[in-house]
């Protein structure tokens, strides 16, 4: 039998590399597993010629498509959002866009504020210092100042304009409309050992050069070298319990297959808001006949996706389309309640800076804007190179329907069941995106462009995986204390985005990384009555 | 068993006639068609995990024209293809993502476009700063973040 270790951390993505990093400083024996490994550079898509084909299958966002052996499966026939994630040291900080936005103060109440969902049992105030380090420690780079969005201080300036922002702005402004330099995890300057940006704009599968931030380059590295063991290929199966209901390590599969028992005094989940509730579920014993941690019934519901309305279109002039990358400007123009529009909460915007040529090629096909025949060339350098886009984040509210549970069929390699979704987009959410795709046909007209499409919901837009575990002061409301800990199991925390109470209308990974980094705070200010 | 080995030469031939019909050569760009030679080559050498659906979708292609497509005369041949795009579902879709993914990295289709052959990296590209006095308008609003209590 293995030796037992003080901190068991299950996932070494966003916020497993946060906490593992955190925690570090107690001296404790940390060891974290992990599915995934660590990642080579060289084999990232933007080394080759055929970067964008990969995009399409070994480098698709979707595990389902990708199917590599770090995958596990998920159905989600019964979604029009397909979930979309990465597996490996990193997690999906390797395989994401990099923007940086982070929830706002009234995202935290918004039950007070608009009398609907939950307010979060703790408040922006308790975050702050805890954004602020994880930025250091991420590298972001931004331009303080904007009105509407929480002050932040990203360490490297902004990204540049490029011709793509300089048209979206120039529109904005007419308009009257809010628009600001995204904060961005792109690093604009060498940074902590990192290559300043040198624009190769396939960001989302992957940073060849290494400035888009993701953890496997930024905490890891620190983790390690702190004394962090980090076990790689390694697939938990379940959480283990004992008699009186503490957790007692984890059952896993190592590198080769072979079933190992890790003990551990202390367990944190950090598999986001699929993972960690299909683990939960997958820990049913005796004990906990629904799963663990779920004498609330809410493992697993709620789930907030974020639903993306994408609308985009062709100017006259050039735009930056691959050559820079993706993200560049945010708007938060209508971010907040305003009821005249005709739903509760908000959305914020994303701007797109363009696309690649064969990306241009498949999708415009597939719009049916790119004929077949003779016009074929002509129409194409019509578009290629000249795509504005804009994606606005829809405020997802939690919906109890709305769920992540266990499919009584499908299983990954190792035989463990595999996560069913279930979603449908509310009637809110649905006038939100009406709104938002209407706004967005101003903007592109406004910047002159035309053949215009949409895509709303994006099907392929299920980045944001929250609210699955969701933190409360009520044990029949939720699954884990204003400090990340389980109700139900006092030695077992979950510092991911299924804690998350409501979704706001952003990227939420700095939020996540900063929860992570206030759970790990409270646990080492609590480490003498921890299990109380 | 390579991937040109999993299609038959009448699927060969008729991949290579509706790649064709997707694309044309063209003297006024001075490109190729997606049926030249070398793009077929390597659309047939690179079709890995594409392989099941393109046969999936070459097999509805030839249900369709219940002979083979070049012999179709070129009315027919449309009405063919129309039909296979619009009932052809994932496996149609497939297939044209396959020829356009070829297509579209092709040396002379890419130097006919303005676009320098080769990966992004390591040399990337250049992202002009721009003009930064765009945000005035922007930075003379009051601030109005939303309070929380």
């Amino acid at each position: 039998m293995k030796d037992p270790v003080d901190v068991l951390i299950i996932g070494a993505g966003a916020s497993g590399a946060a906490v593992a990093w955190s925690l570090a400083e107690t001296k404790m024996h940390i060891l974290c597993l992990e599915q995934g490994g660590w990642m080579n550079p060289a084999e990232y898509p933007s080394t080759g010629r055929d970067w964008e084909a990969k995009f399409y299958g070994e480098w698709s966002s979707s595990p389902n498509v990708r199917g590599r052996p770090e995958d596990y499966p998920i159905n989600d026939d019964n979604s029009p959002i397909k979930v979309v994630n990465y597996n490996a040291v990193g997690g999906s900080t390797v395989m994401y866009t990099a923007h940086w936005p982070r929830l706002h103060p009234s995202d935290f109440k918004v039950r007070t504020l608009d009398g609907v969902a939950d307010d979060w049992p703790i408040d922006y105030d308790a975050l702050t210092p805890f954004f602020e380090e994880n930025d250091r420690m991420m590298g972001t780079s931004g331009l303080s100042g904007d009105p509407l969005s929480p002050l932040t201080h990203p360490p490297m300036p902004q990204q540049p304009l490029g011709l793509s922002g300089a048209i979206i702005g120039k529109a904005m402004n007419r308009l009257g409309w809010h628009w600001w330099p995204s904060d961005t995890t792109v690093a604009t300057m060498d940074y902590e050992g990192r290559a300043r940006c040198i624009n190769l704009g396939h960001c989302t599968p992957a940073c060849a050069q290494g400035a888009k931030s993701s953890t496997d380059i930024t905490y890891w590295p620190h983790a390690v070298r702190a004394g962090v063991e980090l076990r790689t290929h390694c697939r938990v199966r379940e959480i283990t319990t004992d008699e009186n209901g503490m957790a007692t390590g984890v059952v896993y599969y190592d590198k080769d297959g072979v079933e190992q028992f890790q003990p551990a005094h202390v367990v944190i989940i950090a598999c986001n808001g699929v993972g960690t509730p299909r683990l939960l579920l997958n820990s049913a014993s005796n004990r906990f006949p629904n799963g663990l941690a779920n004498s609330s019934g809410l493992v697993g519901k709620n789930l907030m996706f974020h639903p993306y309305a994408q609308i985009y279109g062709y100017v006259k002039e050039p735009t930056d389309s691959n050559r820079a990358p993706p993200t560049c400007l945010w708007s938060k123009e209508w971010y907040d309640t305003d009821l005249s529009r005709g739903f509760v909460r908000g959305y914020g915007v994303q701007f797109v800076r363009g696309a690649g040529p064969v990306f241009e090629a498949v999708v415009s096909e597939q719009k049916g804007i790119l004929p077949w025949g003779a016009d074929h060339h002509r129409v194409f350098r019509k578009l290629n190179g000249h795509r504005l886009g804009f994606s606005a984040i829809c405020e997802d509210l939690p919906e109890e329907h709305n769920q992540v549970t266990l499919d009584p069929v499908l299983k990954d390699s190792h035989g463990i069941p595999a996560p069913r979704i279930d979603y449908t987009i509310s009637e809110n959410s649905r006038k939100m995106m009406e709104h938002a795709l209407a706004r967005g046909r101003e903007i592109l007209e406004t910047a002159g462009a035309t053949d215009i499409c949409v895509n709303s919901p994006i099907p392929w837009g299920g980045w944001h995986l929250l609210g699955t575990a969701r933190m409360g002061t009520d044990p029949e409301r939720s699954v884990v204390n204003e400090w990340g800990r389980s109700h139900d199991v006092k030695n077992l925390f979950i510092v991911d985005g299924s804690v998350f109470v409501t979704s706001g209308g952003v990227n939420p990974t700095s939020t996540i990384q900063a929860i992570a980094l206030y759970v790990a705070d409270q646990m080492k200010q609590r480490l003498a009555n921890l299990f109380d | 068993m390579s991937a040109d080995n999993q299609l038959t030469r009448a699927q060969c031939n008729d991949l290579r006639t509706i790649a064709a019909m997707i694309v044309p050569a063209s003297d006024e760009y001075k490109v190729p068609g997606a049926d030249d030679p070398a793009i077929q080559a390597d659309i047939l050498a690179t079709l890995g995990r594409d392989t099941a659906l393109v046969r999936q979708a070459l097999d509805h292609l030839a249900r369709l024209a219940d002979q083979p497509l070049a012999e179709l005369d070129p009315a027919k041949r449309d009405a063919v293809a129309q039909e296979f795009r619009s009932s052809g579902g994932a496996a149609a879709a497939t297939l044209v993502r396959v020829v356009l993914q070829c297509y579209y990295r092709d040396d002379r289709v890419l130097r006919s476009l303005g676009l320098e052959l080769r990966a992004p990296f390591p040399k990337g590209y250049v992202l002009e700063d721009g003009d930064w006095s765009l945000l005035d308008p922007v930075r003379a609003r009051p601030a109005s973040l939303r309070r929380a209590p």
